[in-house]
């Protein structure tokens, strides 16, 4: 089988060049001044203190974690019973549910994200409505509501998902012990299947907090030109004001904040099955 | 009690889908509204239809969005076909170093990976345009192919193709005759994400786009500070054939299945053994 081996080379060269090339280069930039060329690279911490410094910027950073935390909490609380529902339906309506979930998910973002434009305005269709009922219009276009509503909207379907297919993991056989040992549905599910579709409500988690930290169009279009997430900063600094040095550390903050926070949920699921390991089985 | 708990359960769902298809299904009508009004649907009208068709900027995005999917498809298809195969072959070492890299772009958020490249294509002086835009699709669309096919590799029997070998077959004839038809399931769903990936893209091309080549994300990105209905139209047509994509993904395993069945039965009529036939023909 040695022939097929070789055609594997071609590809890492050109995976060192377009994934890990454009990393480092974010790195170096991260950690250096304007104005660096081949020959000379001027090392600084600068770009990082500008930001911890500048109460504008950890401002931006406290709003994009915090619509994140209620966007993915919001998709915890509104995906879980859809999920469950799902799990629980017949298998003909199972495959039916999972598939009107997931398409939405093909559907360009931009062109789903738009369309809340059009409901959510003035006169848009949700205030119509409203006058129907002789009710006041809300302002609802360019607010907080707005952007979590977007996010929710946008990422809700992995979250379901990720909580769907480990419920369907279950073994019912586990219901079917706790039953028997005297559990109610309630206590069935709060000792049963709640613990045990953990793991996907982490992994939903996961897929639910990344997007929603770095997500740039969203509050541009749904919160308006003057809502600001870290995702709206990067894309000043790199298509607007030219700063890729600083652009290049606001990232870098980024992705560390998303990998403590992944570490943080995993560590809190492990430590909580853990200690529950011993009394569930 | 448990007949009002059944209603609210069936209904829950019915408000999420709800919710996640109002939006979808407000785009494709309100195109058809015949007045500019957004909230109030005032007559059916193709007039946006014609005045995208005839903003040269709107066409000129889904001839590029197009042609992007498709040529990021084909290569990265075929890419990531053969180097799956490859590294599938490999040494451990060398296959998880590369699946590990492979899966950054998947797990950094995408505006890391755009100011990435965005800098990566200037540093190497190539000018943003077409060319960065494919390479950039590209990038990103191979990983998604190799996914969809690494599992289908790894229930392969290695053994067929060293047979074909051992036959006489040169190693190119052996992919061809004897790999790449054993995992053409996984490579056909591979091309259809690939395609959908690259079609619906924003982030990564709107950072390394120039030179006025934009896809539709782009367009429709650039055109939302202003009311206009033509991008609902232009919306529709996304819509239109993102569905038919996965109409096809969804219809044509069913539609294979449905001849199986056929067969199962014509096979049952002609044996008196049916329920024997049926059976095995099932577990194989």
């Amino acid at each position: 089988m040695r022939p097929f081996r070789k055609m594997a080379y071609p590809y890492v060269v050109w995976v060192a060049l377009m994934i890990v090339a454009p990393m480092l280069l974010t790195t170096i930039y991260a950690f250096t001044t304007r104005g660096n060329d081949v020959k000379t690279i001027n090392f600084t911490f600068a770009n990082f203190a500008r930001f911890f410094s500048d109460p504008i910027f950890l401002d931006v950073l406290r709003r994009s974690l915090w619509v994140a935390l209620i966007t993915t909490a919001l998709c915890v609380l509104l995906g879980y019973p859809a999920a469950y529902i799902i799990a629980r339906a017949n298998p003909r309506r199972k495959i039916l549910l999972v598939l009107l979930v997931t398409a939405p998910t093909w559907i360009n973002m931009l062109v789903r994200t738009y369309a809340w434009m059009g409901i959510l305005q003035d006169n848009g269709l949700i205030n119509t409505f409203l006058a129907l009922f002789g009710l006041q219009p809300l302002k609802l276009l360019h607010t907080d509501f707005a952007v979590i509503l977007g996010m929710v909207y946008n990422f809700i379907p992995f979250m379901i998902l990720q909580i769907y297919t480990s419920l369907t993991k279950m073994d019912p056989s586990y219901l079917e012990a706790a039953n028997d040992l005297g559990a109610d549905k309630v206590m069935a599910f709060l000792k049963v299947t709640l613990p045990l579709s953990v793991p996907g409500i982490i992994s939903g988690i996961t897929l639910v907090f990344l997007p929603a930290v770095s997500s740039f169009f969203i509050p541009k279009l749904l919160g308006g030109g003057q809502y600001v997430l870290i995702g709206n900063v990067i894309e000043n600094q790199f298509l607007t004001s030219g700063n890729w040095n600083f652009g290049s550390a606001l990232s870098l903050i980024m992705m560390v904040i998303i990998m403590l926070s992944m570490y943080i949920t995993r560590k809190l699921d492990r430590d909580e099955s853990r200690e529950d390991g011993g009394r569930r089985l | 009690m448990k007949k009002i708990f059944h209603m609210l359960r069936s209904s829950y769902i019915w408000i999420i889908l709800f919710f996640l298809y109002l939006p979808i299904i407000y785009t494709i009508v309100f195109s058809f509204n015949s007045s500019r009004s957004l909230s109030r649907f005032t007559g059916f009208s193709l007039q946006w239809y014609e005045k995208m068709l005839g903003d040269g900027a709107m066409t000129s995005s889904i001839y590029y969005t197009v042609l992007i999917a498709v040529i990021a498809t084909a290569v990265s298809t075929i890419a990531g076909t053969i180097v799956a195969i490859a590294l599938s072959k490999c040494g451990k070492v060398l296959r998880t170093l590369i699946m590990q890299v492979n899966n950054l772009p998947l797990l950094n958020p995408e505006i890391v990976t755009a100011i990435g490249l965005l800098m990566f294509f200037a540093s190497l002086n190539i000018k943003k345009g077409l060319l960065t835009m494919l390479l950039a699709h590209i990038m990103f669309c191979i990983p998604y192919v190799m996914l969809s096919i690494t599992p289908k590799l790894r229930t392969l029997d290695s053994n067929i193709a060293d047979a074909a070998m051992d036959l006489g077959a040169t190693p190119a004839y052996a992919l061809r005759k004897v790999i790449v038809p054993q995992i053409m399931p996984g490579i056909f769903s591979g091309a259809l994400i690939a395609f959908t990936m690259s079609f619906d893209d924003f982030i990564i091309s709107y950072f390394v786009t120039g030179n006025g080549v934009n896809n539709i994300s782009i367009m429709v990105y650039t055109m939302s500070k202003r009311i206009n209905p033509s991008i609902n139209a232009l919306s529709s047509i996304i819509i239109l054939l993102i569905s038919v994509v996965l109409v096809i993904i969804n219809v044509v395993p069913i539609m294979k299945e449905r001849r199986r069945k056929k067969n199962y039965e014509k096979i049952l009529r002609n044996t008196s053994h049916g329920g024997i036939a049926f059976n095995s023909m099932r577990r194989s």
